[in-house]
């Protein structure tokens, strides 16, 4: 019985969207135009370099340049990635460099380049009930607020900075679980939003955090390396085309265009100059005197230690 | 294509409703770019009008079939349809964003974070509802009313139409409901469509629900209440109009 549901549910389903999406043709003949103009590149990013309103104020230039469109789809890191995977991007820009590293080894990612950083900092309620404020390292910020069992929101979807929190919990040598630990499944803002409401600490994006300062009651406990903290808070974001071996229909033309032309000295210039509530949010490194060639291969490689 | 004939008038109305919100939210000094909040209201409405518009002319010829023909597995298609009411909406915006990513089976279309592909999912979402309630319209109207008219020399088809004219108020009443739940919907717009603007602010995939997540997951409460407010408006709006529309038939 229960079988034959399915079956008859599966019918119904592919019947449905079979046809819709002759219908669908219809309603589609807005932008699509002959020759590179007036073509789109989706880019999935993450919700840290979207929700500050850094691609906004810089994609403008671009579309000018090349008179295209871009639609940038944020995701968090990981749901960007797998996207991309499926060949529904053409370029991603992501910061986890783990996850990056093997997106390129399997294959779906070319052309890497370092793009721009700023830090995390570990934030947390003014009172401050595990006494982390000052302290140098992160790792023993998080072991006291583990044992201090001072609630910790997590962001819990696999995005960038739930990588770099993961990372962290595992050098600090604690497994990090009990009421006091909360995975919210939400992005940076809602995270923050989340432990203001329950006077928690948590790992943010510098980027994030300051262009939320005003909604937040929270303060910065633990700094990143940009105000002097420990590097091991660094945040990296990195650009990569979606490999067009893999997926054809990927726009490889127009994503290698908007790297170049977003690790140019002018787009990193803007890059440099945004800000909110007056301070600035990303570092730009693509332009530099110095060959830093592992910027383009997954970390640690080297041509006599692969295999493939 | 018949289909387009009937999508046009639904696209047409859109037009004023979106003047109408731009006026009213021009009045309470917000930190919108300029045509930030019409844009988006524009896309929610094109894309659950254009879905409910697609899913009636789907569900209530369905409705009726399933009205007035019997056969065996017909408790089984009901029951069906009847689960499809409560399907929740992020399942329905993964299967059609497996549907439609480059990987699935409609792929080649390159439908993914496109309002078509928002259509689809809101069609998947309010067709249920909408067969299920004109269904039960229909079976509700009472064998006097097919008998009579088919005594009075009425073909089959002249039943179905007196039929259909007696369920009206619970067919609007259908087709309320579905476009209630395509343009409230936020898991799967969200999933297929992307809640993509351009960087001039204008929408492309962004609906009012869609922002008004975004809104919140920035921690700006007071805007995600506004927008809320806008899409309270546009639904009371779009329920007087159908209500209107219905008492108008009552008097010819």
């Amino acid at each position: 019985m229960s079988i034959h549901r399915r079956e008859v549910l599966t019918a119904l389903g592919t019947g449905t969207l079979a046809g819709l999406a002759g219908c669908s043709g219809l309603t589609g003949e807005e932008e699509q135009s002959a020759g590179v103009a007036g073509e789109t590149l989706t880019l999935t990013t993450t919700t840290s370099t979207y929700d500050t309103g850094l691609l906004d104020e810089i994609h403008g230039d671009f579309e000018d340049m090349y008179g295209v469109s871009v639609e940038a789809v944020a995701q968090g890191t990981g749901a960007a990635l797998e996207s991309a995977r499926n060949g529904d991007a053409d370029v991603v820009m992501v910061h986890a460099r783990g996850l990056e590293d093997e997106f390129m080894s399997d294959g779906y990612g070319v052309n890497r380049r370092d793009l721009m950083f700023n830090d995390f900092v570990i934030v947390g309620p003014e009172d401050d009930p595990a006494g982390i404020e000052g302290t140098e390292s992160a790792t023993e910020a998080l072991v006291a607020i583990a044992d201090a069992e001072a609630p910790f929101v997590s962001r819990g979807d696999n995005s960038g900075t739930h990588t770099k929190e993961l990372n962290l919990w595992e050098e600090a040598g604690v497994d990090p679980g009990g009421d006091w630990y909360q995975e919210t499944g939400t992005g940076m803002g809602e995270a923050l939003n989340n432990a203001t409401q329950q006077g928690a600490y948590t790992l943010s994006d510098r980027g994030t955090f300051i262009s939320q300062r005003s909604e937040i009651d929270l303060v910065i406990l633990v700094q990143g390396p940009i105000e002097d903290g420990p590097e091991i808070l660094s945040n990296p974001y990195g650009i990569m085309a979606v490999n067009p071996g893999v997926h054809e229909n990927a726009n490889y033309d127009l994503a290698m265009a908007y790297i170049g032309w977003i690790t140019s000295p002018e787009a990193q210039e803007a890059i440099s100059e945004y800000q909110m509530n007056g301070e600035q949010l990303f570092f730009p490194e693509a332009v530099s005197e110095d060959s830093d060639f592992q910027q383009y291969v997954p970390e640690g490689w080297s041509s006599e230690s692969s295999d493939g | 294509m018949p289909v387009e004939s009937v999508v046009q008038p639904a696209a047409a109305l859109v037009g004023p409703v979106v003047v109408l919100t731009e006026s009213a939210v021009a009045l309470v000094d917000l930190p919108f770019r300029e045509g930030y909040v019409s844009s988006i209201v524009y896309v929610s409405l094109y894309v659950s009008l254009i879905a409910v518009t697609l899913s009636t002319l789907f569900s209530v010829p369905v409705a009726i079939f399933l009205g007035f023909t019997d056969f065996p597995g017909k408790g089984l298609v009901k029951s069906v349809i009847n689960t499809g009411m409560g399907f929740p909406s992020v399942v329905v915006g993964l299967l059609v964003l497996f549907a439609v990513s480059n990987q699935g089976p409609l792929g080649s279309l390159e439908l993914i974070f496109t309002k078509e592909a928002m259509i689809m999912s809101q069609f998947v979402l309010a067709t249920p509802p909408i067969t299920a309630i004109s269904l039960a319209a229909i079976t509700g109207v009472s064998d006097d009313v097919r008998d009579a008219a088919r005594v009075l020399g009425g073909t089959r088809l002249d039943a179905a139409l007196v039929v259909l004219k007696e369920a009206r108020y619970g067919i609007a009443t259908a087709i309320l409901a579905g476009f209630g739940r395509a343009i409230s919907e936020v898991g799967s717009v969200l999933i297929v469509g992307g809640n993509i603007t351009s960087s001039d602010g204008i929408s492309k995939t962004r609906t009012l629900t869609t922002a008004i997540q975004l809104e919140a997951r920035q921690g700006q409460y007071e805007t995600a209440m506004v927008l809320g407010g806008v899409l309270v408006a546009l639904v009371l709006a779009v329920n007087a109009v159908v209500v209107r529309f219905g008492d108008q038939g009552v008097q010819r």
